[in-house]
């Protein structure tokens, strides 16, 4: 149902929320950026309506709130393990179009892809989302040609506009503190946008033969294998095990699955001293043809969902959707 | 919802030494297992490496490790009587049932020998239940020989030709790759031959093109990969090839269906 609530009355609303949700949103963190004066979006834990950055696309993605970036498995000492309860809260997760429709990929990877994740589950289990409109296009994101620029799969949509807080809550689980927070009841639609400054057209006819495509080595041989692009894309879940010990006893440690990137060294070595992939162009044809052939191909709908992120991170200017372009291009 | 992550503690019972790095571990696990299965050793502080089931026995799974890693060095450093933490099985294994009544040779090199030794073993008891059994075992040198004592079981039972690549002057046994003993091996029907072959990737790859060039039809070839894991659950993504996971649609794989993957 849709609501105009005045603001005073969204920041009595936000506070109830506060209360038995902990709430992620793409914060502003001035200055933090990798370069100097340079700031960055990520997520971050909110308290209010104006922490959140409703204008510009996140340079991470949401899904560190659903996979840690340290995730904590067990916690041992000489004979025990003992595992991390799940937080109490239910989580109330910010995120645009693109991003929701990363979900979905996420859950594929957690719950589909095998047993399920004990650790993805319980959490996912508690998450509610939020859609965040886009009324302008991003520059590098191509959520029209993904068929990701729109969503209905949300629970709740808001949008802070002028005075009021504009909402569609889908949730009955939380339509209650919308009918409490006095608003006037109309018609709101999410804003979407249906055009792109980036096309992308996915290339359909890809076979084993791609692999051998000369594409991979003319723009892996720029890449400087950071893995930055799988760092900030929605869709990326690969984890790497780490075992930490604490320095005041050695017999008392965690087991942690911290996030890994296909694109750095060491991700294929196996003890011993093989590794699977050593050129960085073999690692740049792995990351693409994941996100546009291979995982389609299991789950039957591609990886990628169009956000732009690795294209706007990447510090050698690779341009993933010139890549795809160029696939497509050939194949005409 | 079971928790996969958390390992199980499994008493060592025996620990057989075949050379100074590579034991077998006999391991106490009493859940359904097959052959070319693995489990993830996991020992906290060091963390977790993926390890073939050697051998399946009563209330006992064979874990035969190569000391090459932190986690393995670890592994040798406890002894008989221990405990060590893994989590498993995982994989797909090998289904003995597709190679009952066929002509079957098993190739493997070094430790390749492991995931495949539970399907020799189990032909080696039941001779009868194939047309004949082969073994071409490779190994470094005279030195890197494991499973001696299986061996004599098998040269009883089964034809096996046991090679080393190289060997000081006057070795009584056979030198030479694994590849040099293909073209020779008496075949009666190559449709009903199945050849398994396990090792590392370059003398998978030779094998293989030998295999060929003895007219068995790619699907009578399964071989088993080994790839990094960090999980065994299809999540951390390290062991995909194209749209495979290793950990869940492999390890074992048969050639003809899998001859396109590409890392």
């Amino acid at each position: 149902m849709g609501y105009q609530i005045p603001r005073q009355k969204a920041d009595r609303l936000f506070a109830r929320l506060k209360q038995n949700y902990t709430i992620y949103a793409p914060k502003l963190f001035a200055g933090d950026g990798c370069f100097s004066d340079t700031d960055i979006i990520r997520y971050g834990k909110i308290t209010d309506l104006d922490e959140i950055e409703w204008n510009r696309r996140s340079d991470y993605s949401f899904k560190e709130a659903l996979l840690a970036i340290n995730e904590v498995l067990f916690y041992f000492t000489e004979g025990e393990t003992t595992v991390p309860p799940c937080p109490e809260k239910k989580l109330l997760i910010f995120l645009r179009s693109c991003d929701l429709h990363a979900v979905k990929r996420l859950d594929t990877i957690y719950l589909k892809n095998g047993a399920e994740d004990f650790y993805y589950s319980r959490l996912r289990e508690k998450a509610r989302f939020v859609l965040m409109g886009c009324w302008e296009t991003c520059d590098t994101g191509f959520c029209a040609s993904m068929d990701t620029n729109r969503s209905e799969q949300y629970d709740l949509y808001l949008k802070l506009s002028g005075s009021s807080l504009w909402a569609d809550c889908k949730s009955e689980e939380l339509q209650p503190y919308f009918a409490e927070a006095e608003g006037t009841v109309c018609d709101v639609q999410p804003d979407s946008v249906t055009e792109n400054k980036e096309k992308v057209t996915l290339p359909r006819k890809l076979s084993v033969e791609s692999f051998q495509n000369p594409i991979w080595e003319s723009y892996g041989s720029r890449c400087i294998g950071c893995g930055r692009c799988n760092f900030v894309c929605p869709t990326c879940t690969c984890f790497t095990m780490q075992d930490i010990l604490y320095r005041d006893n050695a017999n008392v440690g965690e087991r942690r699955r911290v996030w890994a990137s296909c694109q750095v060294d060491g991700y294929t070595d196996i003890a011993g001293g093989n590794s699977f992939r050593k050129k960085q162009s073999e690692r740049l044809r792995f990351r693409v043809m994941h996100k546009i052939y291979d995982f389609e191909k299991r789950f039957g709908f591609p990886m990628c969902v169009g956000c732009g992120r690795c294209d706007a991170i990447c510090p050698e200017y690779i341009s993933y959707t010139n890549i795809i372009n160029q696939l497509a291009k050939e194949e005409t | 919802m079971k928790n996969e992550y958390i390992p199980f503690p499994s008493q060592v019972r025996e620990i057989i030494r075949h050379t100074d790095i590579e034991y077998t571990f006999r391991m106490s696990f009493s859940g359904s297992v097959k052959p070319g299965q693995f489990f993830e050793v996991s020992i906290p502080k060091y963390g977790e490496a993926p390890i073939s089931v050697s051998g399946i026995g009563a209330g006992t799974v064979d874990l035969t490790i190569r000391r090459v890693g932190k986690v393995t060095a670890q592994i040798f450093e406890r002894y008989e009587g221990s405990v060590l933490p893994m989590r498993g099985p995982y994989g797909n294994g090998f289904d003995i049932e597709n190679y009952k009544g066929k002509e079957l040779v098993v190739i493997a090199g070094g430790t390749g020998l492991s995931p495949v030794k539970g399907v020799v073993d189990y032909f080696c008891e039941h001779p009868e239940e194939a047309v004949s059994t082969t073994l071409i075992a490779g190994f470094k040198s005279p030195q890197d020989i494991l499973f001696r004592q299986d061996f004599e079981r098998w040269e009883s039972a089964l034809q096996v030709i046991k090679t080393v690549d190289s060997a000081p002057e006057g070795y009584r046994g056979l030198t030479g790759m694994v590849t040099k003993y293909i073209p020779d091996l008496p075949i009666v029907d190559v449709s009903n031959t199945d050849f398994i072959t396990v090792g590392p990737p370059a003398m998978i790859r030779f094998t293989i093109m030998e295999i060929l060039k003895r007219g068995v039809p790619e699907q009578n070839i399964w071989i088993s990969h080994e790839r990094k894991m960090c999980c065994g659950l299809g999540k951390c993504g390290h062991c995909k090839m194209n749209d495979t996971y290793v950990c869940l649609d492999g390890p074992v794989f048969n050639y003809a269906e899998s001859k396109h993957l590409i890392d």
